[in-house]
């Protein structure tokens, strides 16, 4: 029944939609970077949307499966092949038994998403599989994969493969604006900032990662440097350290923080956040709270209209 | 109490502007009050020194029903934590290699090591919040006669169970990681335990003290 990792690629995970309810013992909510990807996935296989799914960074994995299964990649185009025959993105697809499952690099685009029917089987830690890296646990044993690992399936009876309806996505691909939120401290900043960080293009640093995405660009500076009570940091949150160099928070991020926060990435563009590469270039438009929640319920209104009925 | 919109999915109450015991003891008591509800909407309650982040699912409730439960968790159940406080008391092993900056916190403090070890396990702390890493407790009420700022370097490596001071706070490195805290001690316990129920040793709001044991007493521990 097993799956066998031949090549783990440069970084991957065992993710799910994440682990809620313990930040405040210092739990990042961990979970896929692009949560919206995973979901689809997931779904074009027959699965729940929070059904256990591989995440892959930059450079795929090469996969070796023992009995045949369907599976979906979603997210970023890994060129992924079955043998000679390309695997195309956001569709249902059968691995033979013995078939091997190779993905690439990702020319466009940072993680690709596997998600196999039935998902696979490790235990949920705290309500949820993903994987806490920086607490080694969740997903297999808490860490990244590596050569000749063992990922178990669960079983795929009577679940049933759907297709995307043609185009369906298009709404959601990738684009290099990120819409904001102001954030928590944002009295700390000067009308003037914000035009600056509204203006100016910002670069994502290669010190980047799941806990966070560094950008560099135009610093940005609080009206006076004070110093920050401790307080939780929301998922997405924009703090701007003493550098003024911003970082957004992301799903293996420190559950809380000193620096003041200017804005907040939306959360129906928080799966574009996961999908930035190293060197890209990126832009953040300001929405108000409202219009946010609006688009969170429209992403979410598409998805369920996605699928061919 | 101030409501901030902190982002589309969370709120941010804040309680007031100073550190102290007793507005701590409002934010965990509003932290109890909306925890006890088991309201499937909110995802994460995370206190902070004089805050609480309320992290919600901005699909089924909105900020201002939100901000309504809020505020009557406020007005009907007061602020004032439900139960008292747990008081832990923790073993730590002050042996120079499990704290390799006791000497010169000591020599920062102007007094002998062993004066240090007495000072450290007198006092009674308290856990502002918890963050960094998983378990990792923010305590504060060490005596000011042990503040020390943090390492200009951090170390790589800290191991874990390693106990430190920074500033006028003390605190556990539940799980090895780097850190740049000043390094005195370690105890025997694991304070994070990702399959035990609850998985830290410390919650937001426990009372803590410290007592010193000896190097075999340690291994024997750790070895349980």
């Amino acid at each position: 029944m097993p799956i066998r990792i031949k090549n783990p690629g440069m970084f991957s995970t065992i993710q799910d939609l994440g682990r809620y309810g313990y930040t405040h013992l210092g739990i990042s909510p961990a979970g896929a970077a692009d949560r919206l990807s995973l979901r689809i996935a997931n779904l074009l296989v027959g699965n729940p949307d929070n059904v256990s799914a591989l995440e892959m960074t930059l450079l795929g994995a090469t996969l070796e499966f023992e009995e045949r299964r369907i599976v979906a990649l979603t997210g970023a185009d890994c060129g992924a092949k079955v043998a000679t025959s390309p695997v195309r993105l956001g569709e249902a697809v059968e691995v033979p038994a013995g078939g091997v499952l190779k993905c690439g690099g990702m020319k466009t685009g940072a993680r690709s998403y596997l998600a196999v029917q039935g998902g696979f089987d490790v235990p949920a830690v705290m309500g949820s599989t993903a994987t806490d890296v920086r607490g080694r646990f969740g997903g297999l044993e808490g860490r990244r994969l590596k050569a000749g690992d063992i990922l178990p399936v669960r079983d795929a009876h009577n679940i049933r493969a759907q297709g995307l309806k043609p185009g369906a996505l298009d709404a959601v691909s990738r684009h290099d604006t990120v819409r904001v939120t102001r954030g928590a401290q944002q009295e700390w900043f000067a009308p003037e900032t914000f035009e600056l960080l509204f203006s100016s293009p910002y670069s994502i640093s290669d010190q980047s990662d799941r806990t966070g995405l560094r950008l560099k660009g135009e610093a940005l500076r609080p009206r006076e440097q004070s110093q920050l009570l401790t307080d939780g940091i929301p998922l997405g949150a924009m703090q701007v350290p003493q550098d003024g160099q911003p970082i957004v928070l992301f799903v293996d991020q420190q559950t809380t923080g000193g620096y003041p926060k200017i804005a907040n990435v939306i959360m129906a563009d928080m799966h574009h956040v996961g999908q930035l590469r190293p060197h890209e270039q990126v832009r953040f438009q300001e929405v108000t709270i409202a219009q946010a929640i609006a688009l969170l319920q429209e992403q979410e209104r598409w998805l369920q209209n996605a699928f061919v009925a | 109490m101030k409501v901030i919109p902190a982002s589309d999915s969370a709120l941010l109450l804040v309680l007031g502007d100073a550190i102290s015991p007793e507005l701590h003891a409002r934010v965990i008591g509003l932290f109890q009050a909306l925890r006890g509800r088991h309201d499937p909407r909110i995802r994460n309650l995370h206190p902070g020194y004089t805050s609480l982040l309320v992290d919600f699912d901005a699909r089924q409730i909105s900020h201002e029903e939100l901000s309504a439960i809020v505020e009557h968790a406020v007005s009907a159940e007061g602020t004032q934590p439900e139960r008292q406080p747990n008081l832990v008391r923790v073993p730590v092993c002050y042996d120079p290699e499990f704290g390799p900056d006791l000497v010169d916190l000591a020599s920062h403090a102007q007094i002998p090591p062993e004066e240090v070890i007495h000072i450290h396990t007198s006092a009674t702390y308290l856990v502002y919040f918890l963050g960094f890493s998983p378990g990792f407790a923010y305590m504060g009420g060490l005596p000011e006669k042990l503040h020390m700022p943090r390492l200009a370097t951090p170390r790589g490596h800290v191991a874990g169970g390693t106990v430190g001071i920074a500033g006028s706070q003390t605190g556990i490195y539940p799980v090895d990681s780097a850190g740049g805290w000043r390094l005195i001690g370690r105890t025997p316990w694991r304070m994070f335990d990702s399959g035990a129920e609850p998985p830290t040793r410390l919650q937001p709001g426990d009372q803590v003290q410290f007592s010193a044991i000896d190097r075999a007493t340690f291994t024997a521990m750790a070895q349980s």
